[in-house]
């Protein structure tokens, strides 16, 4: 019993392990798609639309990532993944790119063997609670009980924050974001708290997102981004600079729309080279000099696709805030292509 | 007869051929063909394991990671709702990982006994003559042994949490104290016990003059908790001695002396004693209030909670290995023969104490060896915990601090490990009863 238990351990260990060594690039292009690891269903940054296509702020980057690589931003299968599974989803193999609201740490980075390439959203853990519970910052919070996702660095400021403050909670600990609005709603716990960006989110899916508010405590910094596999430097760098090439596309005012006549009218040598007319940057990287131009064309440039998925016209109504563009404030910011 | 035999062995070896020994022997002579096959079957076995270690080791180092348990050691930074023992979130890993497995154990014991009084009830009662209780009887044990146990745990689960009200409910607002009006929801038996969506807030023990807690090493004893169990040890130890006397006494003289009032003055004074001399009293679960009455804060303060988490698991684990328990009983009823039930009603037995002194102590025998599997099943099945958040060691050791640390293989061996050991301490207990009641052929 104990020799065969050990031996399928360690026979699992041994197959995933094989999975993980050939180029990520070559695996891709092989394959014809790229496996992204999404979020179970979190609205506005991935949740499969009532189609039953994925959409979303993170989907997006996974559809240019693909526009990049395939040429066609519909090649893509998301593997929906909690946030318990979604870094050994990534080091087994299962993805190739995980854009999963992942916050980039210390220890995530090196200790885990992972590499955080970009990140697409700064955000912070805040507290979501109920409006006639009659709070109105989470120092008040002392004694509560607080549902919290299992797996995530959230759990950790969680535990710092209320220690630092020296007041209490109970903490309830729930698998995914679904589960963790049905205990909040069923008054299971008082506070939710998660990244401000997916308590906008959750809140906006909710029959009464009016009774709901989200308290002003940012407690942490957690920048979320894609993530790839360590020592995968090409495929790194496909991913980052897919990224940063939706930034670029905003910062000189590429959109969806506008990407033919611009390509085809534009003396800005930057933006020339950023759509394949002139140099080979694609080639650099192994891909098609067309790379750029065709992950803009998938969804649009980054502040297409906030405003689309998180941004103030929708039902999560996020500000650009920390996501704007250096040139307005923002921390968004990407080196030269050059 | 051993000398005979010796003699013999020595004449037949005598008339073997001497030929010397040949390699082809080991394939074409019985006597060492299946020597042969073992050594070459663990060989390739002791190789296969060899080759899946280093392959496991070589794709680890692959992967610029290694085998290291000193995470163990490590600050875990989170924190755990039910702990036996002190923790905090700066405890260490491995800290938590005992917390976890001192959660794992107490569902597993509950769960073991609970699960036994019903299945012996159930089992028995399903072999009765009254048809209304013998079909429902029948109906719960198919209910219970024919849905996937993840099922119960949930609906239970869901039952308890979503069907009770919210702590808030049960807050007196400063419009109640004004029109004295009554809170929406009330303590039961006494006022003394709350049930929430949350669990059950329990009256906890509280000592006004606790013994101080010293330690022994790095281990602290708590000595208020060791005094209590020596009490109530101590005072049953002098009960039997006690009734050991009076036996004595009747089987010498004919007549039993009164041991009632002694037996009830040993059993109860000296722990009432103890209990009085530190302090004892409950510590009633209430929301904190301020002068005029009106409630303050999230939850019940004072007392005990026992989080839905834990009842269910409990509650689920019992009554499916109940079930299963139940069919094991029945079965170990009907293997005795009806004789057996007869000669005692000729004895003049009632039925009840039939069943009690002859069917079900000779049943035993072959009830115990399904029993000891259906306790493993149960204690590995309390790993499910994690579908409803129960913070055992899959959800501490195999759950959060996986996650945090990224130490998958460590945390799933030593897991393995610790349920493997936990299995095979309760299979030898099981296998030692079952040698001391088993039928003694001589």
């Amino acid at each position: 019993m104990k020799k065969s238990v050990f031996l399928g351990v360690v026979a699992a260990t041994a197959m995933t392990a094989g999975f993980a060594s050939a180029s990520t690039l070559d695996d891709v292009k092989a394959r014809g798609e790229l496996l992204c690891g999404s979020n179970t269903g979190l609205t506005g940054f991935g949740a499969p639309d009532a189609n039953g296509n994925w959409v979303g702020f993170d989907v997006s980057l996974c559809r240019a990532v693909a526009a990049a690589v395939l040429g066609d931003p519909a090649k893509v299968k998301f593997v929906p993944t909690t946030g318990e599974t979604r870094f050994t989803a990534l080091a087994s193999g299962e993805v190739d790119l995980l854009v999963r609201n992942s916050t980039w740490t210390f220890s995530r980075d090196n200790d885990l063997k992972l590499d955080f390439v970009a990140v697409n959203y700064y955000d912070g853990q805040g507290f979501m609670v109920k409006k006639d519970l009659g709070v109105s910052s989470a120092k008040e919070l002392d004694g509560a009980t607080v549902c919290i996702q299992t797996g995530t660095t959230t759990e950790l400021n969680l535990a710092d924050f209320f220690k630092f403050n020296n007041i209490s909670y109970t903490p309830v600990t729930v698998q995914d974001d679904s589960e963790a609005q049905r205990q909040y709603l069923a008054g299971a716990c008082d506070a939710y708290t998660t990244d401000a960006s997916g308590l906008a989110a959750s809140r906006a899916t909710m029959a009464d997102p009016e009774n709901h508010i989200i308290l002003p405590e940012i407690i942490s910094k957690e920048p979320l981004g894609p993530v790839v596999r360590h020592g995968d430097n090409q495929w790194g760098d496909i991913v980052r600079w897919t990224y940063f090439a939706l930034l670029i596309a905003e910062e000189k005012g590429i959109t969806k729309a506008n990407i033919e006549e611009v390509a085809a009218s534009s003396t800005d040598p930057e933006v020339r080279r950023l759509l394949g007319v002139e140099g080979d940057s694609g080639v650099m990287m192994g891909l098609d000099n067309n790379w750029a131009k065709n992950a803009i064309a998938a969804n649009g440039n980054y502040g297409e696709i906030f405003e689309a998925n998180i941004g103030a016209s929708t039902p999560i109504g996020l500000a650009r805030g920390l996501n704007a563009l250096w040139t307005q404030g923002g921390l968004q910011y990407a080196p030269p292509l050059r | 007869m051993g000398r005979k035999q010796g003699n013999m062995t020595m004449a037949m070896a005598s008339e073997a051929p001497k030929d010397g020994f040949r390699l082809s022997m080991l394939i074409y002579d019985t006597r060492f063909r299946s020597f042969t096959i073992q050594v070459i079957v663990l060989l390739l076995v002791l190789l296969g394991i060899g080759w899946l270690v280093d392959n496991t080791i070589a794709n680890l180092a692959a992967k610029d990671k290694d085998i290291n348990f000193g995470f163990l050691w490590n600050r875990a930074g989170y924190d755990i709702e039910q702990q036996l023992i002190p923790y905090t979130n700066d405890s260490t890993h491995g800290r938590a990982a005992i917390i976890g497995l001192l959660n794992t154990l107490v569902v597993a014991f509950w769960g073991c006994i609970f699960a036994t009084v019903i299945g012996v009830f159930v089992g028995v009662l399903r072999l009765s003559k009254n048809w209304l209780v013998g079909r429902l009887m029948t109906v719960y044990v198919e209910a219970f042994r024919n849905v996937p146990l993840l099922l119960w745990i949930i609906v239970v689960f869901v039952v308890t949490s979503e069907t009770a009200p919210q702590p808030k409910d049960f807050k007196v607002t400063a419009e109640m104290v004004q029109t004295g009006a009554e809170p929406a929801a009330q303590k039961i038996l006494f006022n003394t016990i709350a049930i929430t969506n949350r669990g059950w807030n329990i009256p906890g023990p509280l000592f006004e003059r606790p013994l101080p807690t010293v330690h022994l090493g790095s281990v602290p004893l708590n000595l208020t908790f060791l005094a209590i169990i020596a009490a109530v040890v101590g005072s049953f130890v002098a009960n039997r001695r006690v009734l050991r006397h009076a036996r004595l006494v009747q089987e010498d003289t004919g007549i039993r002396p009164v041991t009632w009032w002694k037996s009830l003055l040993i059993l109860i004074a000296p722990i009432v004693i103890l209990l009085v001399a530190l302090g004892f009293h409950l510590d009633i679960p209430a929301f904190p209030a301020d002068e005029n009455g009106v409630s303050k804060g999230f939850n019940f303060q004072g007392g005990i909670l026992v989080q839905h988490s834990f009842s269910a698991l409990l509650i689920a684990l019992s009554l499916y290995t109940g079930a299963f328990i139940a069919e094991a009983v029945r079965a170990g009823v009907m293997a005795i023969s009806r004789g057996q039930t007869e000669a005692a009603y000729a004895l003049g037995l009632r039925p009840g104490r039939t069943m009690n002194l002859i069917i079900l102590p000779q049943a035993l025998r072959v009830i115990i060896p399904p029993l000891i599997s259906q306790y493993l099943n149960l204690t590995k099945n309390t790993s499910l915990g994690i579908a409803v958040s129960y913070l055992d060691l899959r959800g501490t050791l195999g759950g959060i601090t996986l996650n945090q640390t990224g130490r998958e293989l460590e945390c799933m061996l030593l897991m393995m490990l610790t349920y493997l050991i936990i299995s095979l301490i309760i299979s030898s207990l099981m296998n030692a009863f079952n040698s001391a009641v088993k039928l003694k052929e001589r």
